[in-house]
């Protein structure tokens, strides 16, 4: 069990972590999610003792790390996979990390098992590729076979095969009735691994929730209805009509009307009803990757631009028909990019989706060029 | 919980009944199988033990010591006998245990060299996260660090000494050193060439970096005695003479029973002088590693 209580992290004018409040719990694997920045790591490293919250409290058992009894058997932690000194064999950097904590030496031999690192032991780390290091920071976790794991982007640089071996292993780390705390910023490897959720960005509580709760609150399909155009009095009476039989119904800026809560027979009926014309009905689905993007996308704080490559290219009258590789995109493909992400929850509307939608080209690049990357 | 939490203070039992307490898991359902045991100073000291046998800087700085004070203690053994090519050649007033002095001031510099990165290599690689997670308590920590570090440098050094001021004194005719004279040219220099090690470390583990404690650590070394040749100023000569006489390198000759200047430490007055430098320092390296972040 990990509770922290009004976590804040202050360097300087910069607040990493802000008023963090939440409770990890054993039995279950937690997903720690956020976009770069936004805190994770600081979150993990103060649940550790190694950083000194400006304010607030984190404890583990009801202890702070720092003072708990036995911390290496209690609790392991992989915070960065870089974290050893590439000198040093595997064998030995587990090996002075299992005499700091009291643990037989055989148990080195163990979890270089567990991990798959039997074959390299001896070799200096320095040689590791990222998945190997990732490989070597969990056997170090596991080396005091702790009721606490703390887990920082773990499958960062694994394989397929790796991914797939430490989305089990946390699953059954969890089932031994563990607390295991993960950290990623990838939506869809937390929503296959993950019983429950936190969600951060800028340092701030976006949501702490089940998964499954996530999936139903945030990724909820919608249709699209249009009217016949020019009819505004009709779309005002379909609204009231659908919002009467039970639907939520929102207003895209082109017109279009976006109704939750209603199957797709029953929107074509009650048009039908009040005799208005439908010149689209269309399902739409949201995937739990879009909700979180849409959770998040105010509180990126990477965000690529475009390349314009400006001045690099050619004059453009050059008969080479095809315009510059940078060059923005033209004005006919501009399209409400709301519907990039899903609608705003019915009845939780998250901070993040506050501000006003994008509504000039360049905006809708960068936004597409974020979820890009964050896939 | 049966036992007090206090691991902030270090057990300073050096061997450890080991206490197989029935530890209570604090609030969830696993419980390992493996028997849970309170890690002790011992356990720091073989980890750190391990750290420092098993990387390949402590063999080359340690190693390259050795050849220096070795080698130069020969050099200067052929030196004194080609040039004095007397029948009876003699130093004069000169200790002949004081040709151990240069390659002693040379392989000072390697010894600062590991025991700045004992401590930094630690904080450039990101294992010092590591090592705070598997064991909180900063002081326990750093005690074995210094521990294994001070007897390492301690006995490598008082060895090698000894093998030179053995060869001095069979290959060069002069008047027999005292025991006096060979304890502080050989436990006496081993002693405060690992306290300038744990200086290092401490500097190490202050400044968090090895090329810069190491740049401290030498400017800290060689900087006085530098200034002080080109202090010309008539109204500076006491800062001269002061500087002169606490030098390191000073210091360091003054346990050969030789010095730069007639008056200033002597006799094992230098080891306290260090002794004092060393603890503050050590202080301050635990402060810091106590309440900044890591």
């Amino acid at each position: 069990m990990i509770e922290a209580v009004g976590l804040t992290k202050r360097y300087g004018a910069k607040t990493a972590v802000s008023n963090l409040s939440f409770q990890v719990r054993p039995g279950t694997v937690t997903g720690f999610l956020g976009p770069n920045g936004s805190g994770k790591s600081t979150t993990m490293r103060m649940i550790l003792g190694l950083d000194q919250p400006t304010s607030g409290h984190v404890t583990i058992g009801g202890h702070p790390f720092r003072s708990l009894p036995n911390a290496p058997r209690q609790v392991g932690a992989l915070l960065d996979a870089k974290a050893v000194h590439g000198g040093r064999s595997a064998r030995n950097h587990l090996l002075s990390l299992a005499q700091l904590a009291g643990i037989p030496a055989a148990r080195v031999d163990e979890v270089l098992g567990v991990v798959g690192l039997q074959d390299v032991a001896r070799k200096r780390s320095k040689g590791f590729s990222l998945g190997m290091g990732q490989r070597l920071g969990i056997a170090a976790a596991l080396l005091g076979d702790p009721q606490v794991l703390l887990f920082d982007e773990p499958v960062n640089g694994l394989d397929p095969e790796g991914i797939l071996w430490v989305r089990n292993l946390m699953k059954m780390l969890a089932s031994e009735g563990r607390t295991v705390f993960v950290s990623s910023h990838l939506m869809s490897e937390m929503a296959l691994t993950a019983d429950h959720l936190i969600v951060i960005g800028r340092g701030q509580l976006l949501a702490d929730m089940n998964v499954k709760e996530f999936i139903s609150v945030n990724s909820a399909d919608f249709a699209r209805v249009r009217v016949a155009d020019g009819l505004a009095e009709r779309r005002e009476k379909l609204t009231a009509s659908l919002t009467e039989a039970g639907g939520r119904v929102m207003s895209e800026p082109d017109g279009a009307l976006r109704v939750t809560g209603l199957p797709l027979p029953r929107i074509s009926e009650v048009a039908h009803d009040s005799d208005v014309r439908l010149w689209e009905l269309s399902p739409h689905q949201a995937s739990l990757e879009e909700a979180y993007m849409r959770m998040t996308q105010s509180v990126v704080d990477y965000r690529s631009t475009a390349d314009q490559k400006a001045g690099l290219q050619p004059p453009a009258d050059h008969g080479y028909g095809q315009p510059g590789y940078g060059a923005s995109q033209p004005p006919v493909l501009e399209a409400p990019q709301q519907n990039w992400y899903a609608p705003p929850p019915p009845g939780q509307n998250p901070p993040a989706a506050a501000p006003a939608a994008p509504s000039t080209t360049t905006a809708d690049l960068t936004e597409r060029d974020t979820s890009e990357d964050a896939r | 919980m049966t036992t007090p939490p206090t691991p902030q203070a270090p057990s300073q039992r050096q061997a450890p009944a080991p206490q197989y307490s029935p530890q209570p898991a604090p609030a969830g359902a696993y419980t390992s199988p493996i028997p849970v045991r309170r890690a002790t100073l011992a356990d720091a000291i073989a980890s750190e033990w391990t750290k420092i046998r098993s990387v390949r800087s402590t063999m080359w700085t340690l190693g390259v010591m050795i050849v220096l004070l070795l080698g130069i203690g020969l050099l200067a053994t052929i030196a004194v006998n080609t040039v004095d090519s007397d029948p009876d050649p003699d130093l004069g007033s000169t200790p002949v245990l004081s040709l151990g002095f240069f390659g002693v001031l040379l392989g000072s510099i390697c010894v600062i060299t590991l025991g700045v990165m004992t401590i930094a290599s630690e904080y450039s690689t990101g294992m010092i996260r590591t090592t705070l997670t598997a064991c909180p308590s900063r002081a326990r920590v750093l005690s074995a660090k210094a521990i294994v570090f001070f007897l390492l440098t301690f006995v490598i050094t008082t060895v090698t000494t000894a093998l030179v001021a053995g060869m001095h004194t069979a290959f060069i005719d002069s008047a027999a050193p005292s025991a006096g004279d060979w304890l502080r040219a050989t436990v006496g220099v081993g002693l405060y060439i690992a306290m300038l090690g744990l200086l290092s470390l401490a500097v190490g583990a202050l400044v968090r970096h090895s090329a810069g404690a190491i740049t401290v650590m030498i400017g800290v070394v060689l900087l006085p005695l530098v200034l002080a040749m080109f202090m010309f100023a008539e109204s500076l000569s006491d800062l001269r003479l002061a500087l002169f006489q606490y030098s390191i390198p000073s210091q360091l000759s003054a346990l050969y029973s030789t010095s730069v200047a007639d008056s200033g430490p002597s006799g094992w007055d230098p080891l306290w002088i260090m002794l004092g430098i060393t603890a503050a320092a050590l202080i301050c390296a635990f402060a810091s590693l106590d309440r900044r972040d890591v």
